[in-house]
């Protein structure tokens, strides 16, 4: 790329078009005083086409200053100015001249605004990596310093973000300056500081050296996980994963451990909700035998918290903590001391709890194996199928297919339906859509006898339900049943109920009978669709509701494709005629909207055209 | 240290009575607060340190304080006081029932103990004080029970504890405001670390505990100079926070209630930190979405910088019309009332290096398409030092509002509105009626220089544009990003 920043320098500026004096620079630093903020903001979103016409001389030399000078502005204004520097390496000329940037971006690491100073770090980031490394150390680093050493908060708690990026490629006397100005930021006056340099802990320990990890890292981990402010003590177990990871098995035990082991006892519950919402990856930074030793009954503390936000994160991790147990000891862990806290969580008094409980509580059969789930998984799924609550029961039937796979679902489906009815009528539309949501993947893991026998009024009832989401899903649904169980089968099982509610008093209800021939047609085939569907459809369009006749139209025009071409000449056609003459306006658009998108043969049918109509 | 004894604080009767009162604020508002709403059921939470208990709790009855000669005294205090550091779990209501009550009797004792006694305040009390209301108090606070918790829709969540904790919080103001205490000697246990976690308390949602601490920082501030310099930093970190981190502390309004009273009292000139605490925290805070909630109190704060130094006037607009809220009419209309605040004490020397500014935004208010944001900024021609400033500049102000005032004049859908610009349109015309000749002549051919300077810039884009895909094409190996 670096011979395309040279071509573009050369003929690049406006200049090569013969027209330089169009664009003088004054021109477009009004489009970017506009004092209308709006117009400011358009314009700074357009900066890239400004320096464009201005060649990258003009830009480097005219553009950025102006911009380095004027930051006083809206702090939108501010953010697009920001984000729109981080793509600009090209437009003053390529990575030689990158640092050029870095005065506008440098200022904008100073604001107040989180979000402004966000992305010029983001972008000060990114072009970092378009830093020489000469240019990085001359230009680069310096700006880190001068922000690390700011007098505002605002400017440290940036420079926090800068640390990572340069120390790899800087040498040894610079990177430890570097270092040392991250120790100080670790020990700052300000919290807001220590939270930001707390939050890059891991990322810089990940480019250090190890020595340096052990010597320097692991002591402002330590100071920054007994911080008095429980909003850095909580950014300190984030960079615990990281850290871990970084160290040999034998230094884990006296460099981090400690820590650890008083973050997940913390008397805050934030930290030890940190603790609980990061335990698999902590289990997978600090090995087996650790797990095994500390990490066990430290997650059955977290298990048993005092604070429900804990015991829902914990709960939450349930699954994934006793799939990564080393196998050899893993059943036993499992059985003496998660097991045990398992059952007290399902009948605890949080439904936050429970529910996290019962979305992964499932995935622990293909653990134990069959035995061990019938026995003592199984009661625990029939308790929380009949929880008051009806996420819990929700999140269990969503993960009926861990269960299947293990012991077979006939198991459970004596519980199983007392629950789906009672969901299926919930007083909340929303649970019943997410029950209908379940249905295809419950149809499939019970069977067609079980489903037809038990299920299927349910799904019919929904199609008459009071809310127009449920009824859609519930159209919806049908499709993907008669997908699982076969055209045979919705001939004989849905096709006739869905038909007989064309002549329903209710036209909510006829119109239903219309969506779901829209739904069900091609997965029915031709000859149900010709022989069964179309007569209903073609009767419709004589109802007295416009509603019902202008949806007509519409499913004609749907299930066209699976009718074959004599049908629509000599049935559909003259329907769609009349239709199109109707003195329903939108009866009359939609039946000209269904004709234009079938391709008759003859040309007859000429589309008139659309306004008349609405004359 | 001497900067510090030339600082005065205000009482707290003082500030609350003027912070609690918002001027002109609500005066317009024609929304009734959702705060001042009947209390429906409400919630108790208790900390977070209660693991489930095992054991009732025993304690040996005491005799009472006056029943004991006074030798025995101070002994038997001392006692009652490590008593009182045992803590109980509220949220269950059946535990330890006779137990609570005597902690519950015993306080009420120690409240009136340190009200009446005399020289029971020796040097070993204070740690002991210190540490039952250390004990007591300190703790982290429970998870609110809403992820989405909005003061001013839901109510608050109140602390189970109340019973002893509101007496151990009396028992402290006593202990504080009582003629012995030394604060010589109770700086040795009053220290950083103790102001430290009180404020983190602020965060309470019980409202109840949050008007106790506000007594008990005031106090502090008030006696512990050395703690001067570092409750308001700490206040500082805690506003910093809360506008660019968390937008959650239930506090600010109480922590700003102290804080005008400790402005009223800042030495002349101000020091560089406090400006920095005006300029860079206080005005941030405008931004915030619960703006509602704290409102009154920050433009207190604001308009008694302005009383004890005039030369802020310019920043502090600056920094209004920076944050001036984009979509929210109704923070709109509390911005217009702190402005008029502000207006009101506001010097003409100052007002003449604001005002292009001001009404350029005054005059997008007007217009306002919200009748309360027009009605609220139209209710300024009713101020007669606000009219008497507006007079004396009109040559600069009339060419500002004019286009606006004319063009709602006809169009705004309120016919209040229009009645009120109708007034301001003949308070112009009597005040200046020459320029407004002028500009009421040049209306029409200014919109059409307006319109074409538009067609200009549009054209200019587009030219841009043109040539930004020339290049495009010209360059295929990516020279524009995109």
């Amino acid at each position: 790329s670096a011979g395309s920043c040279h071509s573009v320098s050369s003929s690049g500026m406006a200049g090569a078009d013969g027209d330089d004096s169009l664009y003088p620079i004054a021109v477009l630093i009004d489009e970017l005083r506009n004092e209308d903020v709006q117009l400011r903001l358009n314009s700074i979103k357009k900066l890239s086409t400004i320096a464009l016409a201005l060649g990258v001389e003009r830009t480097r030399t005219e553009l950025l200053p102006f911009l380095t000078d004027t930051i006083y502005d809206e702090d939108e204004v501010l953010l697009a100015l920001a984000e729109q520097l981080g793509n600009f390496t090209m437009l003053v000329g390529g990575p030689e001249y990158v640092h050029c940037l870095l005065p506008p971006l440098e200022s904008l690491a100073t604001v107040e605004e989180t979000v402004v100073r966000d992305k010029a770090v983001e972008s000060l980031r990114k072009i970092s990596h378009e830093h020489s490394p000469v240019d990085l150390e001359v230009h680069f680093e310096p700006l880190v310093k001068r922000l690390a050493s700011g007098d505002w908060f605002t400017s440290r708690t940036s420079a926090c973000g800068l640390f990572s990026v340069c120390y790899p490629r800087v040498s040894s006397t610079v990177k430890a300056e570097i270092r040392q100005h991250f120790r100080n930021l670790c020990s700052d006056d300000t919290p807001m500081v220590r939270r930001a340099a707390a939050s890059k802990l891991g990322e810089f320990a990940k480019v250090l050296e190890l020595e340096y990890v052990k010597s320097d890292i692991i002591s402002l981990f330590t100071a920054l996980a007994s911080d008095e402010q429980d909003s850095v003590r909580l950014l300190a177990v984030e960079a615990c994963v990281s850290i871990a990871t970084l160290l040999p098995q034998e230094d884990l035990e006296t460099l981090v451990m400690p820590t650890l082991r008083q973050a997940a006892e913390d008397k805050s519950w934030r930290v030890r909700y940190m603790v609980a919402d990061k335990f698999s990856e902590l289990q997978k930074a600090v090995g087996p035998e650790i797990t095994k030793n500390d990490l066990v009954p430290a997650f059955q503390n977290l298990l048993k918290d005092c604070e429900a936000e804990v015991r829902a994160a914990a709960a939450n991790k349930v699954k994934e903590f006793c799939e990564n147990l080393p196998e050899d000891s893993r059943e036993t862990i499992i059985m003496t001391h998660i097991l045990p806290c398992v059952k007290e969580l399902v009948s605890d008094t949080n439904q936050h709890v429970k529910s996290a409980l019962a979305s992964v509580i499932m995935g622990l059969s293909t653990i134990l194996g069959k035995d061990n789930t019938i026995e003592h998984l199984l009661p625990l799924f029939l308790a929380q199928l009949k929880d008051e609550c009806p996420e819990v029961r929700l999140n269990i039937i969503s993960n009926l297919d861990c269960v299947n796979e293990v012991i077979g679902i006939r198991q459970l489906s004596q519980s199983l339906l007392p629950a789906i009815v009672e969901l299926a009528e919930d007083a909340k539309w929303r649970v019943r859509l997410a029950i209908i949501e379940y249905m295809p993947l419950l149809a499939g893991q019970l069977g067609v006898e079980f489903f037809d026998e038990k299920l299927n009024s349910l799904c019919m009832a929904w199609l008459v339900d009071h809310v127009y989401a449920i009824r859609e899903a519930a159209t919806c649904n049908l499709t993907k049943l008669v997908e699982k169980f076969g055209a045979e089968w919705a001939q004989n099982t849905i096709v006739p109920k869905v038909l007989g509610m064309a002549n329903d008093p209710n036209y909510l209800h006829r119109m239903t009978t219309l969506f779901c021939i829209n739904a069900l047609s091609e997965a029915c085939g031709q000859e149900i669709t010709t022989k069964h569907m179309l007569p209903v459809v073609l009767k419709m369009s004589n109802d007295q509701v416009a509603n019902v006749r202008f949806n007509v139209a519409k499913s004609l025009q749907k299930i066209g494709p699976v009718l074959d071409s004599n049908c629509l000449q000599t049935e559909v056609k003259p329907v769609l005629e009349k239709l199109a003459a109707d003195q329903d306006i939108d009866v009359k658009y939609f039946a000209q909207e269904a004709i234009r998108g079938r391709d008759y043969d003859d040309d007859d049918l000429e589309a008139p055209d659309i306004t008349l109509y609405s004359l | 240290m001497s900067a510090y004894s030339t600082e005065r604080i205000l009482p707290v009767q003082a500030m609350s009575s003027a912070a609690t009162a918002p001027p002109s604020v609500d005066k317009v508002d024609g929304f009734s607060r959702k705060s001042v709403r009947k209390a429906k059921q409400k919630r108790a939470q208790s900390s977070s340190q209660f693991r489930s208990q095992d054991k009732p709790i025993e304690l040996v009855q005491l005799p009472l304080l006056k029943d004991v000669s006074a030798q025995e005294q101070p002994e038997l205090f001392l006692k009652k006081l490590q008593q009182c550091c045992t803590l109980f779990d509220f949220m269950d209501t059946l535990s330890d029932l006779k137990m609570k009550e005597y902690k519950r009797s015993t306080l009420n004792e120690l409240v009136d103990y340190v009200t009446v006694s005399r020289g029971y305040l020796t040097e070993q009390t204070y740690p002991e004080v210190v540490k039952m209301v250390s004990c007591n108090i300190f703790r982290t606070l429970p998870p609110s029970d809403s992820n989405e918790f909005d003061p001013e829709e839901d109510e608050p969540t109140l602390e189970a504890s109340w019973p002893h904790l509101q007496l151990v919080y009396e028992f402290f103001i006593r202990f504080l405001e009582s003629q012995e205490f030394q604060p010589s000697i109770a700086k040795k246990y009053i220290d950083q670390k103790f102001v430290l976690q009180l404020l983190e308390l602020f965060d309470s949602e019980d409202p109840r505990e949050r008007d106790c601490l506000k007594t008990v920082l005031h106090r502090i501030y008030g006696k512990f100079l050395g703690l001067r310099a570092f409750i308001r930093k700490q206040i500082n970190n805690i506003f910093l926070g809360f506008v660019y981190e968390t937008e959650h502390f239930n506090g600010v309004a109480e922590l700003l209630e102290i804080l005008g009273s400790i402005i009223n009292g800042f030495a002349l000139p101000l020091k560089a930190e406090h400006k920095q605490f005006l300029v860079k925290v206080l005005l941030p805070l405008h931004s915030a979405r619960s703006l509602s909630l704290f409102h009154a109190q920050l433009a207190y704060c604001i308009v008694q910088f302005l009383e004890k130094d005039p030369t802020l006037t310019e920043p502090v607009i600056r920094g209004l019309l920076k944050f001036w809220p984009k979509t929210c009419s109704q923070k709109e209309v509390m911005f217009l009332g702190e402005l008029e605040e502000i207006l009101d004490v506001i010097e003409p020397t100052q007002f003449v290096k604001i005002q292009e500014p001001l009404f350029k935004q005054i005059s997008r208010c007007v217009s306002s398409p919200h009748f309360q944001v027009a009605e609220r900024a139209l209710y300024y021609w009713n101020n007669e030092y606000i009219m008497s400033l507006i007079e004396e500049n009109s040559s600069v102000i009339l060419p500002i509002m004019f286009a606006s005032l004319y063009r709602i004049s006809k169009e705004h859908w309120n016919p209040a509105i229009s009645a009120l610009i109708y007034n301001v349109l003949k308070a112009f015309m009597e005040m200046n009626s020459a320029l407004f000749d002028d500009l009421a002549a040049t209306y029409k051919s200014d919109r059409q220089r307006e319109k074409k300077k538009e067609k200009e810039r549009e054209d200019l884009w587009r030219k841009l544009e043109e040539l930004e895909l020339r290049r495009g094409i010209q360059n295929s190996d990516g020279i524009i990003p995109t």
